[in-house]
């Protein structure tokens, strides 16, 4: 009995941890979002951007979604804005001053309010009870370890359940590059002749 | 463009690290966490890490764009050609069971060939769209 408080103990300190590093995390985001926002140097928002990437990455690591955060930190704190900041220099790194526009910002203000007002009808984040949970995902839990036999379940979902969505995930990656490809290598192309 | 000796040095020494750990995720990712999308960015990543410091045209020494272009289209065909082999088999489009001996190890050797597949077209595109603007940067 002493050891099972002792356990819970820890669990509940873990949990404490967590939320704490959540909040942290979180604040560090707004910061970082408020900078973007506001900035006028670009070279300066692509770099808080990454931070911003970055900070999510380690949101995803404490939502112990490790896979989404590997994507993460690669994709968005690593490849994007190295492209960003090539785009960059061949624009500017100011941006320039504008008037504010009004009807742009109150439309702006009204979608938040209204989107705000549809998170509290939302499940609550991580609970059982939630009907994603509820649908095919119990069934994947138990039964994926008999008909595919690999321990890892996100892989045998992507990979095998799921395998036709992954095949145009694939294919939308191979089009894209194709269309960057056809854009900018066709160009240079040209060029040289 | 300015050379650094330390971030040469360094650069050796961690290059072969990503490519492994790349590698290490491909494979492991039945077991742990990480997958053929992740592995393809950490191979590309190491790829892009090569272009920072030797420079574009080193790196396009390399893997030269039309190697990577092509690799692209190898791992969409091999995802598809995996999916044909289980219709050659007489199951259902990518239903992996027939490919082995067992449904078990059919899956196994179904979901490596695909994550193969999505790994090289993940991690060629990657680094070719960042050689490609690279390019487009210099000119």
């Amino acid at each position: 009995m002493g050891q099972r408080t002792a356990r819970t103990g820890t669990e509940q300190g873990i949990a404490a941890i967590a939320s704490l590093l959540i909040i942290l995390l979180l604040a560090f985001m707004l910061i970082t979002a408020i900078f973007v926002a506001l900035s006028r140097d670009l070279m300066a928002v692509v770099m808080v951007f990454g931070a911003y990437s970055l900070l999510s990455a380690g949101m995803f690591m404490v939502m112990d979604a490790p896979d989404v955060a590997f994507t993460e930190a690669a994709v968005g704190a690593g490849v994007s804005t190295l492209l960003m900041l090539m785009a960059l220099s061949k624009t500017g790194r100011f941006e320039r001053r504008v008037e504010r526009q009004w009807l742009p910002l109150s439309l702006t203000l009204v979608t938040t309010a209204v989107l705000v007002y549809g998170t509290l009808d939302m499940p609550k984040v991580g609970h059982p009870e939630n009907p994603v949970h509820q649908h095919v995902v119990p069934r994947y839990l138990e039964e994926s370890g008999k008909e595919i036999g690999i321990p890892n379940v996100v892989t045998s979902v992507l990979a095998s359940y799921r395998g036709f969505d992954t095949f145009g995930e694939v294919v939308v990656v191979f089009t894209a590059g194709l269309g960057v490809f056809l854009l900018i290598g066709g160009i240079r192309r040209k060029e040289n002749r | 463009m300015h050379d650094s000796l330390i971030l040469r040095v360094v650069a050796k020494f961690l290059i072969p690290v990503i490519v492994l750990f790349g590698l290490y995720v491909v494979f492991h990712g039945k077991l742990g966490p990480g997958g053929a999308f992740q592995a393809g960015v950490i191979l590309a990543s190491a790829l892009i890490v090569h272009m920072l410091v030797f420079g574009p045209d080193e790196t396009r020494r390399v893997a030269p764009v039309a190697v990577l272009r092509g690799l692209a289209a190898v791992g969409v065909l091999l995802y598809g050609g995996t999916g044909l082999i289980s219709l050659a088999l007489g199951a259902n489009y990518l239903d992996y069971n027939p490919i082995g001996s067992t449904p078990v190890s059919g899956q196994y050797f179904g979901i490596l060939l695909v994550e193969i597949g999505v790994c090289i077209t993940v991690a060629s595109t990657m680094a070719l769209l960042a050689l490609l603007f690279a390019e487009r940067v210099r000119t």
